[in-house]
């Protein structure tokens, strides 16, 4: 019972960090149209910059600075979103689907990084050793487990809240309107490369706070963690969830994760050891056949994009309600 | 200083450096006037109206607005500088409501200037608040056209550059968007408009210019040109090559 109890927290810690990738990307693709296909290469900044800020001193690697591990965080977060702004600086300009290739190559580049440029990443071993925000005070590693999963949710609920008032302010209608139509927009006074380039920057640094948490929570890092398939998953939990809306991605986020981890479960448990690895793909085919049924069946996602977002929508709307209601007798 | 609120000097644009669409083109809009530009298919009408917005590339000739140089200008801060453009199609942002529309239009005025100017645009088309918090996208064409130029009024500007306002609606929602236009002119806002609908557009407008593969061929009166045999020729494609 208490092994199914922790295995619920790691369960929910796993979710709750993807789910602030999935706020990340639902700000740059669901508000903004920004189609980032390289998502896992920010996340993964984000992971190696807070271990190598704040891993322990190695003579054989460049990094273990030994900061404390919010100040690792921090960095990582700030280099997620450096590393972000130049990627942005550099592709915003193109299409929908050519940014989608160039941010995928970006993101394979960025683990064909981790893999060899071993004196700053560790390579194929990857970091180990790194510190988890306050170990030191628990004595049991189940109620650490715990207290971790409180920590990263109540991340997980300030980025969603302040991602929540952000697409309600006059910038987020912004970039509903940049998503909508760049040249109607760049007519109203709006200058879109700006704004694209501030929603790129901004969900870059929140994968890269995603990759700073993750860090904390298994207290090593190795480029096997950042696979193309997880950019995958990001945006199924997206597409599922419904893009445009972050309690949709939140939810598609828990959904898409336990279909995974369940499927996991069930090969691990009925697939004869020697095709387990290939009935591994059958994972993928699963969270593919999700996508096209969610796709076909509801292709706004389980909780679309809602009708009215911006908060400062209703006061001059105020009469026209009452005009409404008139109306209606 | 130029008398009109706005000259165009012989522009030359087009969408490549080096291939340019229009050429040479020269025309002015003098305050609460209403100037149509009609030409054949292709006769660069759109690209004339794109590149004084700043959204294709300018070779040669020099736009000025009230007499200050804004040939250059990115089209994002044109609105800071009294000229608005509402492009063709696509003018409107069909996910965000009605009001979320208007209020993007208003959204670099202080909060309050903003708000009455969004009840101002209430005003002068009742339609849009019946529909203030619905999605855009359930407008007809004609109140999709009403919401693009009343947004594109918010800011107060000198003159409004209009694409095609006319395209894809019924000839009933014609005659209102044209009436609209009309009552906006006697406001005192100058509006120029790229219009196929040629008749109709010149019988509510000032003057006209007409335009054919990229240059200017006749312009004059709209009374006039209505009457004139060498629009017809232009528009079959005969005279054009000659005037």
């Amino acid at each position: 019972m208490v092994g199914i109890a922790l295995y619920i927290v790691f369960f929910l810690t796993v979710v709750s960090i993807y789910a602030i990738i999935v706020m990340g990307l639902n700000l740059q693709w669901g508000y903004t149209g920004l189609f980032n296909a390289g998502v896992v290469g920010f996340f993964a900044i984000g992971a190696y910059g807070t271990a190598i800020l704040s891993g322990p001193d190695n003579v054989r690697l460049i990094g273990g600075f030994e900061l404390p591990y919010f100040i690792g965080v921090i960095g990582g977060i700030l280099i997620a979103a450096a590393a972000g702004l130049i990627v942005a600086l550099a592709t915003l300009k193109l299409r929908e689907e050519y940014l989608a290739i160039a941010t995928f190559g970006i993101s394979i580049s960025i683990q064909l990084v981790a893999l060899n440029f071993a004196s700053l990443t560790g390579g194929a071993n990857g970091l180990v050793g790194l510190p988890r925000p306050f170990y030191q005070f628990f004595t049991e590693p189940s109620v650490y487990s715990v207290f971790f999963l409180c920590l990263v949710l109540v991340f997980a609920a300030v980025v969603y809240v302040a991602l929540e008032r952000a697409v309600r302010s006059p910038w987020g209608r912004v970039l509903r309107a940049i998503r909508e139509d760049v040249t109607a927009a760049r007519s109203l006074g709006k200058n879109p490369t700006m704004i694209r380039l501030q929603s790129f920057v901004l969900g870059s640094a929140i994968m890269g706070l995603a990759g700073g948490l993750y860090v904390g929570f298994i207290g090593f890092v190795s480029p096997i963690d950042f696979l193309p398939i997880l950019t995958f998953q990001i945006w199924a939990m997206l597409i599922v969830g419904g893009s445009g809306n972050n309690r949709g991605a939140v939810l598609g986020c828990l959904i898409v994760w336990g279909l995974w981890t369940a499927s996991g479960y069930v090969i691990s448990n009925l697939v004869p050891p020697g095709f387990q690895s290939r009935a591994g793909a059958l994972q993928a085919m699963l969270i593919g056949s999700v996508i096209v049924l969610t796709l076909l069946f509801r292709p706004r996602g389980l909780i679309g994009e809602e009708d009215v977002i911006s908060t400062h929508a209703g006061a001059s709307a105020t009469p026209a309600l009452q005009a409404d209601a008139a109306e209606k007798g | 200083m130029s008398a009109h609120i706005l000259q165009i000097a012989n522009l030359t644009a087009g969408y490549q450096p080096g291939l340019p669409i229009i050429r040479d083109v020269s025309m002015h809009v003098s305050k609460g006037e209403m100037v149509t530009i009609i030409g054949p298919n292709g006769a660069g009408k759109s690209t004339l109206i794109k590149a004084v917005a700043g959204l294709l590339n300018v070779e040669d000739g020099r736009v000025e607005l009230s007499g200050s140089d804004i040939t250059r200008i990115s089209t994002h801060k044109m609105a800071d500088a009294a000229l608005a453009y509402v492009p063709q199609t696509d003018n409107i942002f069909a996910s965000l409501t009605v009001d979320e529309n208007l209020k993007l239009g208003a959204q670099a005025l202080p909060k309050a200037t903003a708000r009455e100017r969004v009840e101002e645009a209430y005003e002068k088309f009742p339609d849009l608040r019946k529909f203030s918090r619905r999605k855009a996208g359930v407008l007809s064409g004609g109140q999709r056209q009403m919401l693009a130029v009343g947004r594109a009024l918010l800011t107060h500007p000198e003159i409004v550059m209009l694409d095609e306002p006319s395209a894809g609606l019924s000839p009933k929602m014609v005659d209102d968007v044209f009436a609209q236009l009309v009552a906006l002119v006697k406001s005192g806002v100058a509006i120029l408009m790229v219009e196929q609908n040629a008749k109709a557009a010149m019988r509510i407008s000032d003057r006209t210019y007409v335009l054919a593969e990229g240059r200017n061929r006749l312009d004059g009166a709209s009374d006039a040109l209505l009457e004139d045999p060498q629009v017809t020729q232009i528009y079959l494609g005969r005279a054009g090559r000659k005037q």
